[in-house]
């Protein structure tokens, strides 16, 4: 029931290839993570619908076998 | 599972505010989920929490459900809200207190 902290990568890098990732490990224990994903992929997208396609990505380990993820999904600022 | 989508379908009838939680409100059994607890004690919002670890069906049910595939779940009226990160969100943003204030659902957040 873990996951380590380059395949979760893996997974958010296919998904979302313009996505800037910051992952922080909490627990040392590969199933304690901060994610923040910055995407254009997010544009015009609610807050649920952001954090659903990055479930979607994760491929159905979301809840199984990644328990603990707190995400944060951004749009990146127009500069 | 038909039957655990009309106990869902009947508690978010009849209740406002409902939150699918690990443990209760009193003992919430994971981190995730007390800190949603938390935030609607802060803005003293009344609600419901229902404890999806009395029954498998149910904690399983409610993952098809909303089609989320995490607990805590938060509803406003019948509507999935978020899970933790959102509703921290929202709460951080005072979007969350404009949503009850929206709803007509008392609280004490500004």
């Amino acid at each position: 029931m873990a996951m380590p902290q380059e395949q979760l990568r893996e997974y958010l890098v296919n998904a979302f290839p313009d996505a800037v990732i910051q992952i922080k490990e909490l627990a040392g224990d590969n199933d304690h993570y901060v994610a923040t994903v910055t995407s254009r992929a997010f544009i015009g997208k609610t807050r649920i619908e952001q954090h659903k396609m990055v479930y979607d990505a994760l491929d159905g380990h979301m809840g199984t076998r990644l328990h603990a993820l707190s995400l944060k999904t951004k749009v990146p600022s127009e500069e | 599972m038909s039957q655990i989508f009309e106990e869902i379908r009947n508690d978010l009838a009849s209740n406002d505010v409902v939150l699918y939680m690990k443990g209760n409100e009193t003992m919430p059994m994971c981190g995730f989920s007390s800190a949603v607890v938390q935030i609607l004690k802060t803005l003293s919002v009344a609600f419901k929490a229902i404890d999806v670890m009395k029954s498998e069906e149910l904690r399983e049910g409610i993952k098809t459900f909303t089609n989320w595939p995490t607990i805590p779940q938060l509803y406003i009226k019948g509507e999935f809200i978020g899970g933790c990160d959102i509703v921290r969100e929202m709460y951080q943003d005072g979007e969350l207190q404009a949503l009850l204030e929206a709803k007509g659902i008392p609280h004490t957040g500004k």
